[in-house]
């Protein structure tokens, strides 16, 4: 569903991917994992129309997405979430929802000025979509309080709901799992399998191996901007060079070495 | 009903100058409203109220023909000018559209053939009359308050509060944004119009970097969170220096010293405070 075909580019005379080349399928679960400063959020930037690639070629569902603005690539059916929260913070998470829906307005600018039987209707039908997006992540009861109130994973899942309100076909994650506690980390997998069910593809960037390795079909593993391993979560435990990337680089939050999470 | 006519007779342009002002701050409130800092709405303003002005003096054009005249043609500048401007954010757009308007205000001070000059207008009919300002002020209320309770104006705030997210929702922050910039200046240049039709006289410093940032104030004072806001602007920037006549010389400090206060404790405006009130329930 969706082929990034040898990906590069560089910042000025960093070069941030080299010759990247991925393919999504079009249901499943997929992560992509590397060190810090690997070019994970780059791909994501790349994939969403915020940066342009130097060279190569992004396709989705046979359309050709480099060079789209972003708006229109969302319109393609691909949304994200943002490593760095980016929810509405001042508007209700009703509203953040809403705001994510109005590609899919059954009503045009004219029609708002007059409060017609129809507009109300299309109106109810949104906020009952709504309501159902933020059930699916938990937060239907919280509908009408303030973004910026809800706690750190409470706002990761906010964004999803408010993904999924664009009518995504492909469902990017940038670090999904972060600032959550255990808890919030079982109840998230658990979301995103049944989004999966739903027939949704997802891919996921994320630091916490427990979590990519018990939610992922297929795992791509970044690093210094090269795609060193890609295969299931068993076949990338035990590839000597993912371990070499990781080894001495990163440690997990708890303070045990990565290896051994692996 | 003779005190109502004494009152009108000394109060006509003041309560007129209510309504042109009160479209002045919705016209800022739609820019301020995404989070566009611009200063051009005095200029359309000022090509609203020549363009209509000068259809009225040398055409035969009905009054109202001459008020759409003035607020179509800005909304045109606007168009061309929006796409480049735009691009901008923050202090810089400011900059744009503040040199955008020293260039319009310097055009009237030097088309002399066409605009009169530094001598302005003379005797433009006076065709404004209260239903006419009081029609233009609620239509426009009424609109924009549509607007801000539907798509547009979720839209619009989500721009305000973050653009990139907003864009990756699927919305065209461009257009959004441009809409904005173009309605406003549509409005501006119809309180223009209005306006030129019952002052008798206009000349280009009217529309100067004074005017740009007094339409500003009434945005920032009402506050940008709903249209009522720009309405609390518009008034109160018109009405309180009449209030403080009594103070003399004082008044144009009391003045800026009760704006002050009013911004240093409610920074988004006076509407803002009804966050304060009890809310009805929610949705649902």
């Amino acid at each position: 569903m969706l082929r990034l075909s040898s990906i590069t580019k560089n910042f000025g005379g960093l070069q941030v991917l080299q010759d990247l080349s991925l393919v999504i399928p079009g249901r499943g679960i997929f992560g992509l994992i590397g060190p810090n400063g690997a070019g994970k959020t780059t791909v994501f930037n790349l994939i969403t129309g915020l940066t342009a690639p130097t060279s190569g070629n992004i396709e989705f569902r046979g359309q050709s997405l480099t060079g789209l603005p972003p708006h229109r690539v969302t319109r393609c059916g691909v949304a994200r979430t943002f490593q760095n929260i980016r929810i509405f913070k001042e508007m209700t998470l009703a509203e953040n929802v809403l705001v994510a829906m109005g590609r899919q307005d059954r009503y045009s600018a004219l029609h708002v000025l007059w409060p017609s039987a129809r507009l109300r209707a299309a109106q109810q039908w949104e906020r009952a979509h709504a309501t159902e997006l933020l059930a699916k992540v938990g937060l239907a009861d919280q509908a009408s309080i303030l973004a910026g109130k809800l706690s750190y994973g409470e706002q990761r899942r906010l964004e999803i709901a408010r993904a999924l309100a664009t009518g995504p076909k492909l469902l990017l994650l940038d670090e999904p799992a972060a600032g959550m506690n255990g808890a919030e980390k079982q109840q998230l997998m658990q979301e995103i399998v049944k989004l999966e069910e739903s027939g949704l593809s997802i891919l996921i960037i994320e630091h916490d191996m427990r979590f990519v390795m018990g939610l992922c079909w297929h795992i791509a593993v970044l690093n210094f901007g090269r795609l060193i391993a890609r295969g299931t979560p068993d076949e990338i435990r035990a590839n000597p060079a993912v371990v070499e990337a990781y080894l001495g680089e990163e440690r997990a939050e708890d303070g045990a070495p990565v290896q051994s999470l692996l | 009903m003779e005190w109502l006519e004494t009152f009108w007779a000394t109060y006509s342009t003041l309560v007129l100058s209510i309504g042109t002002n009160v479209l002045l701050a919705l016209s800022i409130y739609l820019t301020l409203a995404c989070g566009l800092l611009t200063v051009a709405n005095a200029a359309f303003m000022g090509i609203g109220a020549y363009t209509a002005a000068l259809l009225s003096l040398h055409s035969g054009l009905p009054f109202h023909l001459s008020l759409l005249m003035g607020a179509l043609l800005p909304a045109a500048v606007a168009l061309l000018l929006g796409p480049p401007t735009l691009r901008l954010s923050g202090v810089y757009l400011a900059m744009a559209t503040l040199a955008f308007g020293e260039i319009v205000r310097i055009f009237l001070l030097n088309a002399e053939g066409l605009t009169g000059g530094a001598l302005g207008l003379n005797g433009i009919p006076q065709h404004s009359q209260w239903f006419d300002v009081a029609l233009a002020v609620s239509a426009a209320l009424y609109v924009l308050l549509r607007f801000a309770s539907s798509q547009i104006g979720r839209t619009l705030a989500a721009i305000c509060q973050d653009e990139t997210a907003t864009e990756l929702m699927g919305l065209n922050v461009r257009a959004y944004k441009l809409f904005a910039f173009v309605l406003g200046a549509a409005l501006a240049g119809l309180a223009g119009g209005l306006n030129a039709h019952f002052t008798f006289f206009i000349s280009p410093n009217e529309y100067g970097f004074d005017r740009g940032v007094e339409i500003l104030a009434m945005g920032v004072l009402g506050g940008t969170g709903s249209p009522w806001g720009a309405v609390i602007g518009g008034v109160l920037i018109t009405l309180l220096p009449e209030l403080l006549r009594g103070l003399g010389n004082y008044r144009p400090l009391i003045n800026g010293v009760i704006l002050i206060v009013i911004i240093l404790y409610s920074p988004k405006g006076i509407w803002d405070l009804t966050r304060f009130l009890p809310r009805r329930t929610a949705v649902n």
